[in-house]
């Protein structure tokens, strides 16, 4: 049964007051203004009162103005027909296409996986981006941020890995992406040749703020559908800490005691109920995430950052165009690094951060204007071709070439008792000649 | 269920319910009720009475959950079951086994299933230790059953009051954890029926035991920056505060599988579902050196992961808690695991918001010190009714927003426990596991077992002190270094500095990873670290820095390759030679 109302009692940043009965929390409602249609949700029961966030935002929306409850919470629209498409932040087709309305719909922010349903994640997921392959391997089922400061080119290597990661299906979220961030996202895709296997919710930074909070979810949740189904799905949610400022006004709005620089005490489990739907199910498929974090004043002790990183399975904190080989971290690596790849690959992972964290150490002395000693120039050497070969996000090359060029960069610079690995590998994997 | 009373949902907020009851309608803080949400019942608890209304923080999803909805209060307060069948097995916060829920599409948790903690139909060999007109009260043991490798005692619920007859007793045989085994009566000739199973209300802490005592015999971790510099203490408390990565979970990890003690309860409070798959999955597999048998066997897991129900975060450290104080009631040694308690004061600053209560310090309410030293304080050695002890060991870990510790759980923390762990995001971006910085952590432990301690070795914590010293003034001689270089330092220092190092890089420093290296026993502890202060003590004399420098270092590669070797093997006892050889006869 759909009942109408026509008497909104108050209205508080986007929150508004409806009286009625017999409605559920989280219930949707469309709030029809002089503006359009708005969906609406129910955040609160009091009494009779029932409060509803109104996605569109409150603007324009008058107290005589009509809600109509749906019955049911947030839906979105579910199968193979997805592939391909583009969608707004409230799930309304935006490329032109067909209307969804023969497919089933499904709940979105759905229950957790079952623990015992989980299996320890093994699959390598290659990038051809060396400092991830290398040094900080991407694994499926991995949920890990990008944390980068305004201005990186994290879309891009967003873009790049969803691209060449071999995923069934890859699901894009944007929330308050720039319109040419979501254009260049669309042609990255395209040019590939890969936008048949990709779905796209995009919210973008023109689109109301809290529109934003629905992406992940209806992202999360056709992800989900997939993966039970066996497919291996890859999702790029971008930019996280729009979401949770979404979640901040929300906060504001219902006068909820801020925790942290407004953000509201929730803030951790908000975020850990999305991104902890990656997952390596029991029989069935996988969801990897791989979201976009910015900080803001490039401070990574900021609350979003700093949540998000208690969450993850690691970061990649991505500098001055580079992912920086200290602080990002893959926490799955070892599930994977010498067994499902190459037996080689954790020593030379070791033994090259190592040397380059030598190579910085040097840089810092000579900048401090101590001397330079004969080895320091050997280090330099290394430092300029680990980043020319290695760092350089323009280098595109797959894992097993990486390590080769490893072995070749180190001998380029070293002698073999120099870095620190164990006779049998050198034996089998110094370049010969060195 | 059977409902007592009952009441009616008038608002709802997130996990928080409110209910209005009848005037002059008895209820109790923390009683358990039942919201009946689109026909399901969904588990809660009351958390606040004021007047007609009641606050509830429901454990599951309120999507749906309509004003008007029906309420049953059960009466009870919120308990964990207890009995034999509780080791090896997987729970949710409230205790439901997660192996015995159906999956909504085969991989969801659905929400308002309730199944029971122990299995019904498995039966147990029984055999009674008490004689019918014996006089018993709480606690006491009327028999036993094995449940793995120790005797599962079936005693007088805890909850029983006054002195009861035992009228009856089953013969030895095998039962169902429901079946009675035992008839009792109290003095004003009321019975009661025993089964195996009976319940505790979570939150209130087993106090049938004679007495508590000091803590005096340390609890081997297998660690040697624990074991050796910061011990712990068999009914002691610890806290492993920490940023993000820094090695908090692979910290509790390590312990869980090679801590010395009979029981392990590992408590996922608000962390990844992931780690918790990983023991799920490995743990089976997994050998106890000690008994031969899987590691599952001796543990417990109980599992409220960041993405499950908030409220339910909140039971899980009690259930946990509950749980533990059980078997220690039976003479055992039992460590508590929580990863992490931040998550559990997030749960508590969650409702608290919701309810609207005056916030206290970063928005967590005012009573978490109190809530924080309740769950500490349930941690102890006892002295048992039988003269036996038994002991409940609680280690927890703390995730402080932006890595600092001077936030309120933190804080809170470090004032009720006797030993800090602190990890330091310096250490773990260099790599040096376990991270746990030697310059901020603290074991009030050292002093207070130095009797028992000392019977490793005689002046063993004397030995300890001098090293920390010694890694102290290491440490500060290097902050020297960094700001004159080493130039500005004399060949002494430098030589102290260098020894720092080695007792960093080959004791305090231990590869989790390495099947060597992740586990010392306590016998090699005292050997190596002997050994270590012997080189201590040598008197080097260097001419110059770069011979300190050259010969320090080829002693700190024996130290660090003997580290790696089996005890006492043939290659062990080489390096061994090399080092003592250097170190000259003693
Ligand atoms: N003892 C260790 N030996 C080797 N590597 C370690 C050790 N401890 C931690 N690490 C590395 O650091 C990573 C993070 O450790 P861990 O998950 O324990 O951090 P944490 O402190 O629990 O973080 P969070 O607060 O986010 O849960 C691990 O995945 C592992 O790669
Ligand atoms: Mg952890």
């Amino acid at each position: 049964m759909i009942i109408e109302h026509t008497r909104i009692t108050a209205i508080q940043g986007d929150i508004i007051t409806v009286p009625a009965k017999e409605i559920g929390y989280g219930e949707l409602a469309a709030v029809k203004s002089r503006r359009g249609t708005s969906l609406a949700q129910v955040i609160r029961l009091r009494g009779d009162d029932v409060l509803l966030q109104v996605f569109a935002g409150s603007k324009g929306v008058a107290t005589g103005d009509q809600v109509r409850f749906l019955g049911h919470p947030m839906q979105v629209a579910f199968g193979d027909a997805l592939l391909g498409r583009i969608f707004n932040g409230s799930g309304d087709p935006i490329d032109g296409g067909s209307e969804l309305v023969a497919l089933p719909r499904i709940d979105i922010g759905g229950p957790s996986v079952n623990p015992i349903k989980r299996v320890i994640p093994r699959g390598f997921i290659e990038t051809r981006v060396p400092m991830v392959d290398v040094f900080n391997p991407l694994v499926e089922s991995q949920k890990l941020p990008i944390f980068a400061a305004a201005g990186e080119p994290y879309n891009e290597l967003l873009a790049r890995i969803g691209v060449r990661a071999e995923a069934d299906v890859v699901i894009l979220g944007g929330i308050g992406l720039k319109y040419d961030e979501y254009l260049k996202f669309r042609r990255t895709f395209e040019e590939a040749g890969v936008l048949s296997r990709t779905i796209m919710f995009v919210h973008t930074a023109s689109d109301p703020v809290v529109e934003r909070l629905l992406v992940p979810d209806m992202a999360l949740a056709v992800a989900e559908h997939f993966g039970v189904q066996g497919k291996r799905v890859l999702v790029l949610l971008s930019d996280m800490t729009a979401f949770a400022d979404a979640m901040k006004e929300i906060a504001i709005s219902m006068d909820q005691v801020p925790s942290n620089l407004g953000y509201p005490g929730s803030l951790y489990s908000d975020l850990a109920s999305r991104y902890e739907k990656a997952v390596d199910f029991d029989g069935a498929g996988s969801i990897t995430i791989l979201a976009v974090t910015t900080m803001p004043g490039d401070d990574v002790t900021h609350p979003v950052p700093d949540n998000t990183g208690y969450i993850t399975e690691g970061q990649f904190y991505l500098k001055q165009g580079a992912i920086e080989p200290f602080g990002s971290l893959s926490r799955l690596k070892q599930l994977i690094i010498g067994s499902v790849t190459r037996e080689d690959h954790g020593y030379i992972m070791n033994s090259m951060i190592r040397l380059f964290a030598r190579s910085r150490e040097v840089e810092q002395k000579l900048a401090m204007g101590f001397d330079k000693t004969a080895d320091d120039d050997r280090y330099l050497e290394y430092a300029k071709l680990f980043y020319e070969r290695f760092m350089d996000l323009r280098v595109d090359i797959g894992l097993n070439d990486a390590l080769d060029l490893g072995w070749k960069t180190m001998a380029e610079c070293f002698r073999p008792d120099e870095v620190g690995i164990k006779q049998e590998f050198i034996d089998q994997y110094w370049p010969k000649g060195h | 269920m059977d409902s007592v009373s009952g009441g009616r949902v008038v608002g709802v907020t997130g996990p928080l319910a409110t209910v209005e009851v009848m005037e002059g309608q008895e209820v109790s803080q923390n009683e358990v009720g039942y919201v009946f949400c689109q026909g399901v019942p969904l588990k809660s608890e009351i958390i606040r009475v004021r007047g007609n209304l009641v606050d509830m923080q429901v454990f599951e999803n309120t999507t749906g959950m309509q004003v008007g909805d029906r309420v049953d209060f059960s009466g009870e307060l919120l308990a964990a079951t207890l009995g034999p069948g509780l080791l090896g097995n997987i729970y949710d916060g409230l205790q439901n086994p997660l192996e015995k829920l159906d999956n909504l599409h085969g991989y969801f948790l659905q929400r308002g299933q309730y199944v029971s903690s122990l299995d019904k139909e498995k039966t147990w060999e029984f055999t009674p230790t008490i004689t019918k007109g014996s006089r018993v009260r709480a606690g006491h043991y009327l028999g036993k059953v094995p449940e793995g490798i120790f005797d599962h005692q079936i005693m007088v619920p805890l909850s029983f009051l006054g002195t009861w007859e035992v009228v009856d007793i089953k013969t030895a045989g095998s039962y169902t954890v429901n079946e009675q085994i035992a008839l009792l009566k109290n003095e004003e000739g009321r019975e009661e029926s025993i089964t195996m199973v009976q319940e505790w209300p979570v939150k209130i802490p087993v106090r049938t035991y004679s007495e508590r005592i000091l803590p005096t015999t340390q609890l081997l971790t297998q660690m040697r920056l624990i074991d050796i510099f910061y011990p712990l203490a068999e009914g002691g408390t610890a806290c492993i505060p920490g940023p993000f990565g820094a090695g908090k979970t692979v910290l509790q990890q390590i312990i869980s599988r090679y801590a010395e003690t009979d029981i392990v309860i590992i408590v996922a409070c608000g962390e990844r579902a992931g780690e918790v798959v990983e023991t799920i999955r490995e743990f089976p597999e997994l050998e106890d050196p000690k008994t031969g048998r899987s590691l599952m066997e001796r543990t417990i897991i109980i599992c409220n992961t960041s993405s499950m129900p908030v409220a339910a975060r909140e039971a899980s450290i009690y259930t946990g808690v509950a749980l533990g104080e059980y078997y220690r009631q039976m003479g055992l040694k039992v460590l508590i695991l929580a990863d992490s308690t931040s998550r559990w004061a997030q749960a508590l600053r969650e409702s608290s918001a919701r309810m609207e209560e005056i916030p206290g310090e970063e928005a967590f309410p005012a009573y978490l010190e109190s809530r924080i030293a309740a769950v500490y304080e349930r941690a102890g050695l006892v002295r048992l009714y039988n003269d036996s002890t038994g002991s409940l060991t609680i280690i927890g870990t703390v995730s402080p927003a932006g890595g600092n510790f001077e936030e309120p759980v933190t804080q809170n923390t470090l004032k009720v426990v006797g030993a800090f762990y602190g990890l330091s995001r310096t250490r773990s971006d260099e790599r040096k596991y376990p991270a746990i910085d030697p310059l901020i952590s603290w074991s009030l432990y050292l002093d207070l077992m130095e009797d028992s301690l000392n019977e490793r070795h005689e002046g063993w914590v004397d030995l300890v002190k001098e090293a920390q010293a010694l890694f102290n003034k290491g440490s500060e001689i290097h902050q020297m270094m960094l700001v004159v270089g080493e130039e500005g330092i004399s060949v002494e220092d430098l030589v102290i500095y260098l020894k720092s190092e080695i007792i960093d890089a080959v004791c305090l420093q231990q590869d989790a990873f390495d099947v060597v290296e992740r586990a010392t026993s306590e016998e090699r502890q005292i050997s190596d670290f002997l050994l270590l202060m012997r080189m201590v003590h040598h008197d080097f004399t260097f001419d110059t820095k770069e011979e300190a420098r050259k010969e320090m270092t080829h002693m700190q590669n024996l130290f660090f390759q003997l580290k790696y070797c089996v005890f006492e093997s043939e290659e062990y006892q080489k390096y061994r030679k090399e080092i003592e050889i250097i170190l000259g006869e003693e």
